[in-house]
Parts: C-alpha cells; sequence; structure tokens
C-alpha cells in the first residue's frame, strides 16, 4: 500500500494495465477451462453410452426391433427375451401423465406470484417451491410408500403400487421446476403489454388469458418441457411405489415398470459384459436418446420466443 | 475474493469430472451414494496391490490395505468383521463397499478390488471367468417365504409354495386361511436371493408377475403392509412380528434345520479372490473363518456359521453330507 502511493501517475497507470491484462488472461484461461471440462464431460459419456448401449445389439445379438417393439422381457430363461417396451411406455407415460398434473399447477402458481399477489404470494410461495427442491427424492418415495400407496390400495383396486403412485409423487417433484421457469417467464414479460392491455380495458383476467399467456406460452412450454425431462431421469422416487412389473398396465391402478426403475434394480446385480448388463446400457442409451429430444424441443421453442 | 470464487468452483469441476471418472468402471448405486469415498477407495486398492506384492512372501501379514467390494447383503457382515480386524491389527486397512454380486464378481475378475462378495456362484453368473476365481464360503443365509400375518397360515407344503407363486393358487382360503386374495411381492430377475428362492423354494418354476422390490426393507415393510401379501425374506429380517415366516412341509425356518440340511432354501455367502488369497487379504479371509467370527460376529448379524453346516452343496445346486 505504502509502495503503491510512492509511485508517480504515469508508473501506477503501467503497473494496473499490466495488472489488468493478466487478469483478463488469467480470467479467460479459467473460464475456457470451465467451459472444455464441460463439454468433454458431456461429449464423453454420450460416446461411452452409445457404445456400451450399443454392445447388446452388435455383441450379444438381440433384436434392435424386438427390444424396442416387444412386451416379454425374461433376460434369464432357457429361452431369453428382451422386449424393453413395458419400459419404455411406462417411463413416458408418468412423464406425460406427471406433466398434466404439474403444468397447470405450476403455471398457475406463476401467475398467482406475478400477477395476482406479486408482493405477498412470491414471499409465501418462493419458500415453500424452495423447500420442495431441497427435499431428496428418496424422502418423496418413502412418503410415497407409506402414505400414497396405502391410500391408493384402500380406495381403489389392487395392491397401490400404480402408475398413478407414481404420477402423483413425480408431479410433487416437478413442480418446482415448472413454477420457478414460468415464474421467470411471466416476470420476463415487460409492463408495457400489461399497461397496453389494461388501458384498452380489458379486465386483469382478461389480460392474463389473452395477452401475457400467449406471450410467454413458448417460455411456459420450455418450463413443462424441462419439468418433463426431470420426471423422465428420475428413478429413486419411481422405483418405490411404482410396484416394477414387467407386464404393460392395463389401467391406471395397475402396477407398472420404467426404464430407469428396471436399471437401479438390476445394475449391481448383473456382471459387466454380460447380456442382462448390456440391454440395461441400452435402456440408458434410449434414456439419453429422449432426453436429447426433450432439448431439442426446448431449443425449438426458444426460438419461437418472441420476448 | 472474486478470484477465490472462480478458482473454488473450477476446483470443485475438476473434482467432479475426478469422481465421473473414477465410477467409470463401478456401478450405478455406489455412483450416487459415495462418490468421494470410491476416489480414496481406488487409490487404496492401488497401494494394496503394491504392499502385496511386497509381502508376498511372508502369508502371515497383516498389514497393508485391501478392497472388498459386492453383494450388498454380505456388506454390513462383513464390514462388521473388518472393523474388528482392523482394531486388532492397527497396521491393515479393509475398504468395504456393497453394490451388488454382479459388481462385486465383475471388479475381482477385473482386478479392480482384491474380494469380490456374492451371494451366488460365479459359476452362475455370464462373463465371469469362475475357474481363474477362488471360492471361500464365509457364511450361509436362510431364507423362507414371509407372509403378512393376517392371512392365517404359518406352514406352506413346497407344492403349494409353487401354486402359489406361480399364479395357480390365488387365494388364501384355497390354503385354509383367511379370504384375502394373494398378492406376490418379487426381487428383480438378476437378484441372488430371488435365485436362490427359485431354485430350492420353487425348484426352478418361473414365479407370476408382482411387486418387484431390490431392498429387503422394503419388501418386508410392503408384506406387513399389505393384505394377502407373501414374499421371500432372508432369517436376519424376522426380528418382530410384522411378517411371518412360513414353515416349509412342516420344517421349521431356523438355522438349526438349516444346518442340519432339513430346510432346503439356503445360500452360501461367498468371498471370491483372483487366484489364490495373497498377504492381508488371506490373513483377513483367515479370520472370516476364525472361530471368533464364525461362532461370535456371525450369529449376532443374523447370518449361519459355514463351519457349522452338515451338508454343502455344489454350483450345480446338488446337495451332499460333508
Amino acid at each position: 500500500m505504502e509502495n503503491k502511493a510512492a509511485l508517480s501517475a504515469g508508473e501506477r497507470l503501467i503497473k494496473s494495465k499490466r495488472n489488468r491484462s493478466l487478469g483478463e488472461l488469467r480470467g479467460k484461461i479459467l473460464v475456457t477451462l470451465c467451459a472444455l471440462i464441460m463439454i468433454t464431460a458431456t461429449v464423453s459419456v454420450t460416446i461411452f453410452l452409445t457404445v456400451k448401449g450399443l454392445q447388446s445389439f452388435l455383441v450379444n445379438h438381440v433384436s434392435p426391433i424386438e427390444f424396442l417393439t416387444s412386451t416379454n422381457w425374461n433376460p434369464l430363461a432357457d429361452d431369453p427375451s428382451y422386449g424393453a417396451l413395458p419400459f419404455i411406455f411406462g417411463s413416458l407415460a408418468v412423464t406425460f401423465l406427471s406433466a398434466l398434473i404439474a403444468a397447470p399447477l405450476g403455471i398457475g402458481g406463476a401467475i398467482f406470484m406475478t400477477e395476482i399477489a406479486p408482493s405477498w404470494g412470491r414471499k409465501v410461495l418462493q419458500p415453500v417451491i424452495e423447500l420442495l427442491v431441497g427435499i431428496p427424492s428418496v424422502v418423496y418415495g418413502f412418503i410415497g410408500l407409506t402414505i400414497l400407496v396405502p391410500f391408493i390400495r384402500e380406495h381403489g383396486t389392487g395392491t397401490g403400487f400404480s402408475i398413478l403412485a407414481g404420477t402423483i409423487v413425480l408431479s410433487i417433484m416437478i413442480l418446482p421446476t415448472i413454477t420457478t421457469i414460468a415464474t421467470d417467464a411471466m416476470g420476463a414479460l415487460p409492463s408495457s403489454l400489461r399497461e397496453g392491455s389494461l388501458a384498452l380495458g380489458a379486465t386483469r383476467w382478461q389480460t392474463i388469458r389473452k395477452v401475457l399467456l400467449p406471450a410467454a406460452l413458448p417460455s411456459l412450454l420450455t418450463a413443462v418441457v424441462l419439468g418433463m425431462a426431470r420426471a423422465f431421469g428420475e428413478a429413486l422416487a419411481v422405483q418405490m411405489v411404482i410396484g416394477n412389473v414387467r407386464s404393460l398396465p392395463a389401467s391406471l391402478l395397475d402396477p407398472s415398470a420404467t426404464l430407469t426403475t428396471i436399471i437401479t434394480l438390476n445394475m449391481g446385480h448383473t456382471t459387466y459384459g454380460s447380456v442382462e448388463n448390456n440391454t440395461l446400457w441400452s435402456m440408458g442409451l434410449i434414456l439419453l436418446i429422449i432426453s436429447f429430444v426433450f432439448i431439442l424441443i426446448v431449443r425449438y421453442l426458444s426460438s419461437r420466443r418472441k420476448i | 475474493m472474486k478470484k477465490t470464487k472462480l478458482l473454488s468452483f473450477a476446483a470443485l469441476l475438476i473434482l467432479l469430472i475426478g469422481m465421473l471418472a473414477a465410477c467409470g468402471s463401478s456401478n450405478g448405486e455406489e455412483q450416487e451414494s459415495n462418490g468421494s469415498n470410491e476416489t480414496d477407495q481406488e487409490t487404496d486398492a492401488g497401494q494394496g496391490s503394491e504392499s502385496e506384492s511386497d509381502e508376498g512372501a511372508s502369508d502371515e501379514s497383516a498389514s497393508g490395505s485391501i478392497t472388498i467390494s459386492g453383494s450388498s447383503a454380505m456388506q454390513p457382515l462383513v464390514a462388521a468383521a473388518a472393523e474388528q480386524f482392523m482394531s486388532e491389527n492397527p497396521e491393515a486397512d479393509i475398504q468395504v463397499n456393497a453394490g451388488g454380486s454382479g459388481t462385486g464378481l465383475s471388479e475381482v475378475s477385473e482386478g479392480t478390488v482384491d474380494i469380490g462378495n456374492s451371494d451366488v456362484f460365479a459359476e452362475e453368473k455370464d462373463g465371469i471367468p469362475a475357474d481363474e476365481l477362488v471360492d471361500h464360503k464365509v457364511a450361509v443365509v436362510g431364507m423362507t417365504a414371509a407372509v403378512n400375518p393376517g392371512v392365517g397360515i404359518d406352514d406352506i407344503s413346497k407344492e403349494d409354495l409353487k401354486k402359489v407363486f406361480t399364479g395357480e393358487i390365488t387365494n388364501w382360503s384355497e390354503l385354509g386361511g383367511e379370504d384375502v386374495d394373494i398378492t406376490l411381492v418379487n426381487r428383480p430377475d438378476s437378484s441372488g436371493t430371488r435365485a436362490t428362492f427359485v431354485n430350492f423354494g420353487l425348484d426352478g418354476e418361473t414365479p407370476a408377475e408382482g411387486v418387484t422390490e431390490d431392498s429387503s426393507n422394503t419388501v418386508k415393510q410392503i408384506i406387513s403392509e399389505t393384505e394377502g401379501a407373501i414374499g421371500y425374506l432372508a432369517f436376519s429380517y424376522f426380528t418382530d412380528d410384522s411378517v411371518t415366516p412360513l414353515s416349509i412341509d412342516g420344517v421349521e425356518a431356523n438355522d438349526e434345520n438349516v444346518q442340519s440340511g432339513e430346510f432346503p432354501i439356503w445360500a452360501y455367502q461367498h468371498s471370491y479372490t483372483n487366484g489364490e488369497a495373497e498377504g492381508l487379504a488371506k490373513t483377513f479371509l483367515d479370520y472370516l473363518m476364525s472361530d471368533e467370527v464364525q461362532t461370535g460376529l456371525l450369529p449376532e448379524q443374523g447370518y449361519i456359521a459355514s463351519t457349522k453346516m452338515q451338508v454343502e452343496r455344489d454350483a450345480e445346486g446338488n446337495q451332499t453330507d460333508k
């Protein structure tokens, strides 16, 4: 500090310039490194999963058509069959159904927070949503297992382990994702839209329904798709309540299984390189491909965003 | 301030990548639960093999470090034994992971770990060079069908048990119990518990579809809460009245009947080494077979001492008197 004061103005200028350019370079290297690491990680996981996932078809000669279309899954029988359709169906079913429940709730909550009661609504709802994010999935699963499953068993048919239970657990889990992104989307709308609509004599509800919702629609859909992506990848909570059976469900109250639950149930028991293990990797590959589809949808929606 | 933040962020990222890399050779369950441990353990494994080759001459060594992985059913037993062993031999460092029998067998044949635990014979798993692995039958676990206490029976013939699990009998009243429908609780296809129950309880018949869960505690909870439910559990889970263990053909499901060979459904708990055990791995396996563990720790943890078995069984499931 004292040294600095003793330096002349010119020297200080030169020194600070040198300092700055050094700092600039260091910062640039750091963030480039971060970006590179992230890209490498993503690319290598993708490559690894693709190679592993294709092995069951290339090395073990499991028919890809059978894998995707057959409903018969019995890898340990004398005449093994590898039909993963029930699991693909189960994954998609719980994902779409939970989005169906969570999307209206989440978007409704977002409108409440941004339009109806911006001050106290945010104050109350925000911490509630943050709390929901913080609850680990195993806790959701455990609550589902001890409360939801017996409830469905007593008020419906069957054992209670069902698509319905999985859907309800998942919709609560993805609610924060949808609400948070939807709130940001609604909040980002320029207030000129609101003011213009109100100035034309529209009521608050008319403004929300006719002006704000259509304007925010691409972002709201992005929120829903991201929520679905989270639901699609969730394994633990679903595994505890869905029942994990190999047959196609006939109703909402039937037990089912998803790709993720079958992977987590079997991964530890199978040996590396065996057919059973490889087919699990293939399921992982399908998960990745469908996740990519979700991301493509999000990107398409973002490109359509006008505001 | 900002710089340190950025630096710590970068460090975090690098750590994360390291964890990912370390988990690459390992299994899914572990990745989530103890990813950070694993990096340590793998370096330990490296050191372990070094020190073992150094001490290869003296088999009595009780120092160095080894890594053990595999069957989650065996994990509590081996971990408890390792803890006792380490307190007696402070020079030794033994890391015990769970992860499943398949993981244990794969990792020991790859040489990633020193001992791989499994609740099935290595011969029963695909892609494992069983002839290269050396089997140490550390303990025996008995298991039996467990039913919800409300079904009203506590003994079942093997024929009826098969009919129940294949879906031929669908109501407990057909077996003289209460009038409630039967709900099956299964394990996943690849589970060792399921393989044992199917082979020795159902004589190899494939069970009908039912709720499938992996963890014994979850299975126990489902059976205790669901009317008419039946599943299968190891003896050590029959600690309270929430589920009823079934006797089979009048033979009660207990340790003595398993030891005498009268009760059919039991499995060895195997510890496999790649080639003959050496150094610390050998000392530890000898310790597992010692009376201290076999008569002390094993019954405490709900396992049956393998040294007390009056019968033995080979990989094909043939049972012979010892």
